[in-house]
């Protein structure tokens, strides 16, 4: 009993100290990455290519001065950009990094990472309604709609992984991936999946509830110093959490040829998919928010639900021969 | 598990009541969540992942935000919650205090007299929550997927517009 504790609590914090640090780190990831796509250096001055930004990033963030405007809600104000990252950071408990190195190996680990997200929007609508301010109000509620039908989209592409395995235990999901990795008969809940996870983290191109140029960063347009910090952060913990969801559900988690070990193949493919996170934003253009809803709920919806019968169908068809 | 129960019962119940006596909207559905999901939690040691997941899912995560959405536009100011203490007299909380005190002498009965072994059940997994749901209750299943269907096809018609003429010069008004 005393062992186990000590490895449960030595999991959590070895899981919080490493996530922590992807997100900071991203923050130097994302710039570079975006200058190399977009043929310019990127900050490369301070340290070793540029890697103290970070530190000055982080350093900044802190010593900004925290202004809460007047009129705002405050108590509402200040819980809303610790939700995020307290929804985002719970998100993780379930993501099975490698054999034995998860948090909480739940029976209903998918059920607990979609009931996580959609908490996660709380934190926008809060944070947009208790700003007082017309822009952040509009990006709060486009935040709460792009959110809720993107979520509808997203478990139901889910759920053909789940038809397969019939098993809600993300483990056992990725154990079942062995033989072959679950994108090549899931493609179209794996492109789906990923779609609504973008939406959901609300990045570009889907970056609707803060367009900077139309809605001069909408819900977030009052928040300064950390309490930005933290919308920031959970930013880059949510294209994390996607990402290793993704890895998880559709690219066989940690397995891999046996020359590396389970963690690094997790780490690579995560960061494949972080990369591509940061990819489609140097690339795509933003949407009208009209055409988000429609090609929300008139193309993936349908495609989802048809995804989920044929998988359903031929399921049954292995069974009954 | 037990200890966590109680917790959990206790901080649904406080929630609930702030819901009832706060003035300010968006603050009681602020507690209507943490309501939800002390009940979710009470779900999960009753031996109910399942629902415990779906309790968080659909009603904290889908239907207050709806309900949120909308007061949101409602443009709530420091008038409203004036109004709203004018009505919420001390005198009228009597009826229905009375009641639920009724309800909870019930309650104290119930759960003193019977066996303590009510809370500690066997948990029950998602697959036959859906066994029993296509079993034996799929009547229930069919009848809240027409009411659904009812809902979707209501809200089809309120929401659907007219075709709008692009530009004002094009708008024909002998049509």
């Amino acid at each position: 009993m005393e062992e186990s504790t000590s490895h449960y609590l030595l999991i959590i914090g070895g899981v919080l100290f490493a996530l922590l640090n992807v997100a900071a780190g991203l923050i130097w990831v994302e710039r570079r990455m975006l200058a190399l796509w977009q043929d310019r250096y990127g900050p490369n001055r301070a340290g070793p290519f540029g890697l103290f930004i970070v530190l000055a990033d982080t350093l900044k963030l802190f010593f900004k001065e925290d202004w809460i405007p007047p009129l705002a809600d405050k108590v509402v104000f200040v819980i809303a950009p610790a939700i995020v990252l307290v929804t985002v950071l719970l998100g993780f408990v379930v993501v099975p990094f490698a054999p034995g190195i998860v948090v909480a190996d739940l029976n209903i680990g998918i059920l607990f990472f979609l009931a996580m997200s959609s908490m996660g929007a709380y934190s926008i609508i809060l944070g947009g309604w208790a700003s007082n301010n017309k822009y952040s109000l509009l990006g709060a509620m486009r935040g709460a709609a792009q959110m809720i039908s993107y979520e509808v989209f997203m478990g139901l592409a889910m759920m053909g992984v789940v038809l397969l395995t019939g098993t809600f235990n993300l483990s056992t999901i990725v154990e079942a991936q062995r033989d072959l990795w679950f994108f090549i008969p899931q493609i179209l809940g794996f492109v789906i999946f990923f779609i609504a996870g973008v939406a959901e983290t609300h990045r570009l191109p889907f970056d609707i509830p803060e367009s900077e140029s139309e809605l001069v960063a909408g819900f977030h347009s009052e928040y300064s110093g950390m309490k930005f910090g933290m919308f920031f952060i959970g930013e880059y913990l949510g294209i994390t959490l996607i990402s290793c969801m993704v890895v998880t559900l559709y690219f066989g988690g940690w397995l891999g040829p046996g020359f590396l070990p389970p963690l690094f193949w997790f780490a690579i493919k995560v960061f494949a998919f972080i990369s591509l996170f940061i990819l489609l934003r140097a690339s795509l253009p933003r949407p009208r928010y009209d055409q988000l809803m429609e090609y929300g709920w008139k193309i993936l919806l349908p495609l989802s639900l048809v995804n989920l019968l044929v998988t359903a169908a031929i399921v049954l068809m292995q069974n009954e021969s | 598990m037990e200890l966590t129960f109680f917790i959990a019962a206790a901080v649904a119940v406080l929630a609930t009541i702030m819901v009832v006596t706060q003035y300010n909207l968006i603050h009681a559905l602020l507690y209507l969540v943490v309501s939800f999901l002390a009940i979710s939690v009470v779900f999960f040691t009753l031996g109910a992942p399942f629902m415990a997941a779906l309790e968080i899912i659909i009603y904290a995560g889908a239907i207050v935000v709806l309900i949120i959405f909308v007061i949101m536009m409602l443009n709530l100011t420091q008038e409203d919650i004036q109004h709203e203490k004018e009505w919420l007299k001390p005198r009228i909380w009597i009826g229905p205090a009375v009641l639920s005190m009724i309800l909870l002498v019930e309650l104290v009965y119930i759960v003193t007299a019977d066996t303590p072994d009510t809370y500690r059940s066997t948990p029950v997994e998602a697959q036959a929550v859906g066994m029993s749901l296509f079993g034996p209750y799929v009547l229930g299943v069919q009848l809240s997927g027409m009411l659904l269907m009812a809902g979707i096809v209501g809200a089809y018609h309120l929401g659907r517009q007219k075709k709008k003429v692009i530009h004002r010069f094009l708008e024909r008004t002998d049509a």
